[in-house]
């Protein structure tokens, strides 16, 4: 489906929001790596995970919006600030936060953002979709995934399911191996 | 220009209620706690059996030395109380008192104010972590142990109404509710409940912020009017709390006789009164067993009402 798209000049009102929101995600994102402070990369991720969240929100994506807060923003940052505390959450700056392979993975980010950004241009390139209220609201998503995707949502809950008994196998010291 | 004017009259009405409502949550506490150890409790501030006693507490919160101590992360520890606090104003845009009386009906009201109220915790662990003090750095990580563990039996209490009633709306839910959704959704509301009062860090839950060993945990070295807010964030949430629970598990506006917003507020009041009824009667849980109520209590009980909801939904479809 694809509908004649209106120019670029002058913005909607949705898309300059959009384009902030998008500014903010990848201001936080960059601050989170740059930042010399342990537990400001932490909050600076609750930050990307809000603006990523108004994302969804301008596109209409209301259930996936609130789902990545309740998930990213309400239980990951927890576990994840949960972590640094429980083993080391210094005040102030540390000095030994860079590593060596700080060049090595700034290539490798940049060469996934060339890759995403390509596939993204090359698949959908000028294709126009108008943003309707509604869309993203939880039964039209439901009945989607649970009617037409529900084989890819099997799959992914089973891929799931091994992560979590391995977890727990892993975490478990009374389990041993075959001698 | 009459929607603009219905919009704010919507927004000043919540805003009202957000500063209202946990005074009173919190006078009755301070009369009811008295009575029930038998004291009088506040008397004197403003005459008639101390009714201004909270503004006066705020008024003397106001007017104190904001203190931020030298080792303290400044920035961090300023904006931690905000972050606790302004969850749960938005949270109360999404409640309804009446059928059509609600901020904003949202889609997904019912996930909007679980992701919401989750955020209102990293308030908690970050002035656990930016105050410089042990004392701080423990409770703010018993919080974060205490939200991992409680968000679970909450959501799944949460969702058992959410298929009960067909909508994530919490306008809907509340409209499809039926007078024996109460044996049918008992184990569920009583788990979301519980939860609920585990996630606001109200006793007996109260193990970060445990006065009596680490001095009030995340707020040790707050003073006036940040700790004022912390506060101020405790009460509402109790307002918040007590209001889901009354339009998921109890039929929010609906009863016989009295209109519908009274019947809300009659039963937010009740349950307010049970929370701080809870609070005189029990002994504070330890962290071990906190955990273990939740994953061996209130998790099983969660999915067991799950599967009640799911059998009796299909057997009447």
């Amino acid at each position: 489906m694809t509908f004649e798209a209106p120019g670029f000049w002058p913005p909607s009102g949705p898309e300059v929001v959009f384009l902030l929101l998008g500014l903010v995600a990848v201001g936080s994102a960059l601050l989170v790596v740059t930042t010399r402070q342990l537990v400001h990369a932490a909050l600076w991720l609750v930050l990307c995970f809000g603006a990523l969240a108004g994302g969804y929100l301008v596109l209409t994506a209301e259930f996936v919006a609130w789902v990545q807060v309740l998930i990213y923003v309400g239980a990951i940052v927890v576990l994840l600030l949960f972590g640094i505390m429980l083993t080391r959450a210094p005040i102030g700056r540390s000095a030994d936060l860079d590593s060596g392979n700080r060049w090595a993975a700034v290539l490798v980010a940049l060469a996934t953002a060339g890759v995403l950004v390509s596939v993204v241009v090359a698949g959908f390139g000028t294709a126009y979709a108008p943003l309707e209220p509604g869309q993203g609201a939880a039964k039209p998503l439901g009945s989607s995934i649970f009617r037409t995707w529900v084989l890819p949502f099997e799959a992914l809950s089973v891929l799931l399911l091994a992560a979590l008994i391995g977890a727990i196998v892993l975490s478990r010291t009374d389990i041993r191996g075959r001698e | 220009m009459a929607e603009v004017l219905d919009i704010a009259v919507r927004l000043i009405v919540i805003v009202v209620a957000f500063l209202v409502l946990p005074l009173i949550v919190g006078q009755m506490e301070h009369k009811a706690m008295a009575h029930m150890q038998s004291r009088l409790g506040p008397m004197y501030a403003g005459g008639f059996h101390g009714w201004a006693q909270l503004i006066a507490d705020g008024v003397k919160f106001a007017q104190k030395e904001d203190v931020i101590p030298a080792a303290a992360d400044r920035r961090v520890f300023a904006i931690a109380p905000a972050v606790a606090l302004v969850p749960y104003l938005v949270v109360m845009v999404v409640i309804p008192v009446g059928p059509g009386l609600v901020g904003a009906d949202l889609d997904a009201g019912l996930f909007f104010v679980l992701a919401v109220m989750g955020i209102g915790v990293l308030g908690s662990i970050m002035a656990g972590w930016a105050s410089a003090n042990k004392y701080s750095v423990l409770g703010g990580m018993r919080a974060a142990a205490q939200l991992m563990s409680y968000e679970l039996p909450l959501v799944l209490a949460a969702s058992s109404v959410a298929m009960a009633a067909g909508t994530l709306s919490l306008e809907g839910i509340a409209e499809q509710w039926r007078w024996w959704w109460l044996p049918w959704q008992a184990i569920g509301a009583v788990v979301f409940f519980v939860a609920g009062l585990a996630e606001l860090r109200r006793p007996p839950f109260d193990m970060p912020i445990a006065e009596s060993e680490i001095i009030m945990g995340p707020m040790t070295e707050y003073t006036g009017i940040r700790f004022a807010l912390f506060m101020l964030a405790e009460y509402v949430g109790i307002v918040v709390l007590s209001a889901l629970t009354t339009v998921l598990f109890l039929g929010g506006w609906q009863g016989p006789i009295l209109p519908g917003p009274v019947w809300t507020l009659i039963k937010i009041f009740v349950l307010a009164f049970v929370v701080i009824w809870v609070r005189v009667s029990f002994p504070r849980f330890r962290e071990d067993q906190l955990q273990k109520l939740a994953w061996i209590g209130l998790v099983p009980l969660a999915l067991l009402q799950l599967a009640l909801t799911g059998v009796v939904r299909v057997l009447l479809a």
